[in-house]
C-alpha cells in the first residue's frame, strides 16, 4: 500500500499579528507550525502503516523553508517526503495549489500507485476547504471529506469505510479505492518520535520538485492560474460598548434609577411595556 | 546506537558557539535542544556584543539578523517620587562602521545561529529534552538519555549548555542546586512601534539605536535593574531582580514591570505600542564566586550553565559565545593531539578561561553581589536621595542655596550615619575598582 498525505506549512494564527494601519497579516518573526488538521490526517495514515505496512511520502507545496515541516513529518515516521517548489507556483490560490499538488501526485502515482490520499480537513490559514475536493477532482478519485473515523479498510477488495461528520449526524460511506481522505480535527494524536526516528528525520535527502518534475501547465499554476482576487482587507470594527455602574443607598433605588436609565436610552422600550401594560388592563388583568 | 565525537546540550548562545567551532574543527557533533526551533526557549535584552560572535563567525554582520546599532547609551536613576536623573553617553564613533554593540531579538538571532550551525556540519535536533547524563563504569559521562524512546546517545564528551537553571549538571551531581540568592528573575515585553515613531522618540536615524540601563527604587530597594532597548520597530522593556529577594517582598516580575512602564519617563516612550512578545528568564548573577566546577571526565560546562555573566556590566551572551569557543577549541586540540577527553585534559578549559576577560572580569567584581546583598540601600536610598537632592537644587523658590545643600546633606545622613556612608563609600570602591 502507498499512502500520499499533503500538508501545508502555515503561519501559527495563535501568534498571528494584524498590522494596525493596513490590516495585513505581520508574518516577520511569527513561527510557523504544520497545519494542524493535516496533522490528524498524517497521524490516521500512520496509524494504517502500523497495521498493514503501508509506505508514506508526504508533499507538500511551498518555500524552500518548508522542509522543515516535511522533516517534522519524516520523524512522526513518514517514510519519504517531497517539496514541490519552484518560483512559478508562488502566489496560488486553492485552484492552483490543487492543480500543482494533482500533477505532483499524478507523477508520483505513476512511480508507486496510491491507493489513499490524505489531507487535513482545511488549513488555519486559508479556511477554504478547497484543495482537498480540487484534488480528487483532477485525480478522477473518490472524495471523502470531513472524515472523523476509518471503520475499515480492505487493500485485497480495494475498499474504504469511514464515518463522515455531516449537518445533523454521521454518515457511514464505503468507497473504492483510490480515494482522497479529508481529516477532521480532534480524531486522533500525532504520535511521539523515538530517537531513530528523529535522526533519520534530520539526515534523510528529501526530494525537491519543480515544473518540470510534475510537468505543469504554466497557465495553471502560481499567480498566473489563481483566479482569486483579494479585493479589499479589513478588520472588523470594535463595539464600543461601556459598563455602567448604578449606584444607589437601597436595592429599590438602584432598580429604580436602572429602570430610569433604561428607559432614557431605550424610549420605544417604555412605549412597548406602557403599551402592554394597557392591554392587560383592558382585559382586566389585575397587576 | 548513534556515537558521536560531542554532544551539545542546549541551543543557545554558548550551545551554538561551541558547536558552530567543534563542526567547523571536523568533529562529529550532535546538538540536542527542547525548544520547538533554536531561540524558541532562549531571552535575553537583548544586546550583542560583536567582538564575542566576530571571533567565531568573522563575517556575521553580512548576514545576521542585527536591529540597531547601539549609538546612544543612557543611564536612568528613577525614584518612587517619579523623578529620573540621568546620564546620556552618545559618541558619533559608536555610529561609524564596524558596529560594537547592536540590539537583536533572539528568536530570530537564535535561529540564524542556528543555521550556521547545521551549515557548518553539525546535526541538529530539536524538540528533544535531555533527562540526564550516562556514566560510565568509573562514573565518566558517557553520553545522554532523551525523553525519547530508544533515546540513549552516546558521545566522548557532553557540553552543557543547558541554560541557568542548569539541571543536568545538578542532577548528576556535578554540582550543587543553585541558589536563589544567585539567581535573578528577568521578565521584559517588546512592544511594537512603527520605525518612524522610534526614531522620532529617540532621536535616531538609520540603524541608530538606543539603550537605557536603569535602577533605583523601580525594583523596591531590591538588587536589580531595568532596561530599554530599542529594535528596529519594537522596544524591547524589562527588568530583574534578585529571585530571593522578590520571595522575601512577596512582590511579583509583572508588577515592577508593570511599575516600570508606568513611571513618567518611560511611559511616553512607549505609548500607543502594541505587545509583541512577553517573555521571563532566570540569571546566573551569583558571579565569581557561585562558579560551580566547570569540567570532568567527558563533560564540560558553558554560559549561563555555568553562572557566566557579568551582572555589574549586563553582560552574559558574550561570556556565554567565548566559553562555548574554548570549550570547543578545547576539544579540537585534544583531538589532534589525539589525546582523550580525561578531567585532566579538559582542564585546558579552565585555562583558557582564566587567561581570557570571562574569568578577569567575573574575579574583579566577585564580591558585587554580596555587597548589593548585604547593603540594600545602595539601589534604594541613594537613588532616592539623589532624585530629591537634584530636585531641591533645581527648584528656584527664594531659599539660599547654602540652606538647600544643609538640607540634602541632613537628608543623608538621616537616612545613613556618616559611618555607614563611608563604609559604603569603601565597600564601594573596593567591589568595582
Amino acid at each position: 500500500m502507498h499512502i500520499a498525505v499533503c500538508i501545508k506549512q502555515v503561519p501559527d494564527s495563535a501568534q498571528i499579528r494584524v498590522h494596525p494601519v493596513t490590516n495585513t497579516i505581520m508574518r516577520q518573526g511569527v513561527p510557523t507550525i504544520i497545519n494542524p488538521y493535516d496533522l490528524f490526517a498524517l497521524e490516521e495514515a500512520l496509524r494504517i502503516k502500523d497495521e498493514t505496512g503501508a509506505r508514506i511520502t508526504v508533499l507538500t507545496m511551498g518555500p524552500p523553508q518548508a522542509e522543515e515541516a516535511l522533516r517534522k513529518c519524516l520523524s512522526f515516521g513518514a517514510d519519504d517526503a517531497i517539496l514541490i517548489t519552484d518560483k512559478v507556483f508562488s502566489g496560488a490560490d486553492t485552484l492552483a495549489t490543487s492543480y500543482v499538488l494533482a500533477a505532483a501526485l499524478k507523477a508520483l502515482d505513476a512511480q508507486d500507485p496510491l491507493d489513499l490520499i490524505f489531507t487535513g480537513k482545511q488549513t488555519i490559514d486559508g479556511d477554504t476547504a478547497q484543495v482537498g475536493p480540487g484534488i480528487a477532482i483532477r485525480l478522477g478519485h473518490q472524495l471523502l471529506t470531513y472524515v472523523s473515523k476509518i471503520r475499515e479498510l480492505d487493500p485485497a477488495n480495494r475498499h474504504i469505510v469511514v464515518e463522515r461528520r455531516a449537518e445533523g449526524g454521521v454518515q457511514v460511506l464505503r468507497s473504492a479505492l483510490p480515494a482522497v481522505v479529508t481529516m477532521l480535527e480532534g480524531t486522533n494524536e500525532i504520535r511521539f518520535a523515538g530517537m531513530p526516528d528523529m535522526f533519520r528525520a534530520a539526515r534523510q535527502e528529501l526530494k525537491r520538485w519543480n515544473r518540470d518534475d510534475i510537468a505543469a501547465d504554466l497557465t495553471q499554476v502560481g499567480l498566473k492560474g489563481s483566479p482569486t482576487v483579494v479585493a479589499q482587507v479589513f478588520g472588523p470594527k470594535p463595539k464600543a460598548i461601556k459598563a455602567l455602574r448604578i449606584e444607589g443607598d437601597t436595592p429599590e433605588a438602584i432598580a429604580e434609577a436602572f429602570i430610569d436609565k433604561l428607559f432614557t436610552d431605550f424610549p420605544q422600550l417604555e412605549a412597548a411595556l406602557l403599551e402592554h401594560l394597557d392591554q392587560l388592563g383592558q382585559q382586566g388583568v389585575t397587576q | 546506537m548513534e556515537k558521536f565525537d560531542v554532544i551539545v546540550v542546549g541551543a543557545g548562545p554558548s550551545g551554538n558557539a561551541a558547536a558552530y567551532t567543534l563542526a567547523k574543527g571536523g568533529l562529529k557533533v550532535l546538538q540536542l535542544e527542547r525548544g520547538e526551533s533554536p531561540g524558541t526557549k532562549n531571552v535575553q535584552g537583548a544586546i550583542l556584543y560583536a567582538d564575542a560572535l566576530e571571533r567565531i563567525i568573522p563575517d556575521f554582520r553580512d548576514s545576521a539578523p542585527l536591529e540597531r546599532h547601539v549609538a546612544e547609551q543612557r543611564m536612568w536613576l528613577l525614584d518612587e517620587n517619579q523623578s529620573c536623573t540621568g546620564a546620556t553617553y552618545r559618541d558619533a564613533r559608536f555610529s561609524q562602521e564596524p558596529y560594537n554593540r547592536y540590539t537583536i531579538l533572539r528568536a530570530r538571532f537564535d535561529r540564524w545561529f542556528s543555521e550556521k550551525v547545521k551549515a557548518a556540519g553539525a546535526l541538529v535536533i530539536c524538540e528533544t529534552t535531555v533527562k540526564e547524563l550516562l556514566r560510565g563504569d568509573q562514573g565518566e559521562v558517557i553520553g545522554v538519555r532523551t525523553e525519547r524512546a530508544e533515546g540513549d546517545i552516546l558521545a566522548d564528551c557532553v557540553i552543557l549548555a543547558d541554560g541557568a537553571n542548569a539541571l543536568l549538571g545538578e542532577r548528576a551531581r556535578l554540582r550543587p542546586k543553585v541558589r536563589a540568592d544567585d539567581m535573578a528573575l528577568a521578565v521584559k515585553e517588546v512592544l511594537f512601534l512603527p520605525k518612524e515613531t522610534i526614531e522620532a522618540r529617540f532621536n535616531i536615524a538609520g540603524t541608530q539605536g538606543v539603550v537605557i540601563e536603569i535602577a533605583g527604587n523601580i525594583t523596591h530597594g531590591m538588587v536589580g535593574t531595568g532596561f530599554l532597548y530599542t529594535n528596529k520597530d519594537s522596544v524591547s522593556v524589562g527588568i530583574g531582580c534578585m529571585l530571593s529577594d522578590m520571595k522575601k517582598q512577596s512582590l511579583t516580575p509583572y508588577q515592577l514591570l508593570e511599575g516600570l512602564k508606568q513611571h513618567p519617563s518611560v511611559k511616553p516612550l512607549i505609548e500607543g505600542a502594541e505587545m509583541k512578545e512577553y517573555s521571563a528568564h532566570l540569571i546566573p548573577e551569583g558571579g565569581y564566586k557561585a562558579l560551580p566546577q566547570l569540567y570532568g571526565d567527558g563533560w564540560m560546562v558553558v554560559g549561563d550553565s555555568a553562572g557566566f555573566v557579568n551582572a555589574v556590566h549586563r553582560e552574559g551572551s558574550n561570556l556565554a559565545m567565548t566559553s562555548g569557543r574554548f570549550a570547543a577549541e578545547t576539544l579540537i586540540e585534544l583531538q589532534q593531539a589525539g589525546k582523550p577527553f580525561t578531567s585532566g585534559n579538559l582542564a585546558a578549559y579552565k585555562a583558557r578561561l582564566d587567561g581570557s576577560f570571562v574569568m578577569a572580569d567575573l574575579k574583579k567584581y566577585e564580591e558585587v553581589p554580596a555587597l548589593l546583598h548585604d547593603n540594600p540601600h545602595i539601589l534604594g536610598t541613594y537613588p532616592r536621595v539623589l532624585g530629591d537632592a537634584a530636585r531641591a537644587i533645581l527648584t528656584v523658590d527664594g531659599q539660599p542655596k547654602r540652606d538647600k545643600q544643609k538640607q540634602v546633606l541632613a537628608e543623608l545622613k538621616g537616612k545613613r550615619s556618616l559611618l555607614g556612608l563611608l563604609g559604603d563609600a569603601y565597600k564601594f570602591w573596593r567591589a568595582f575598582r
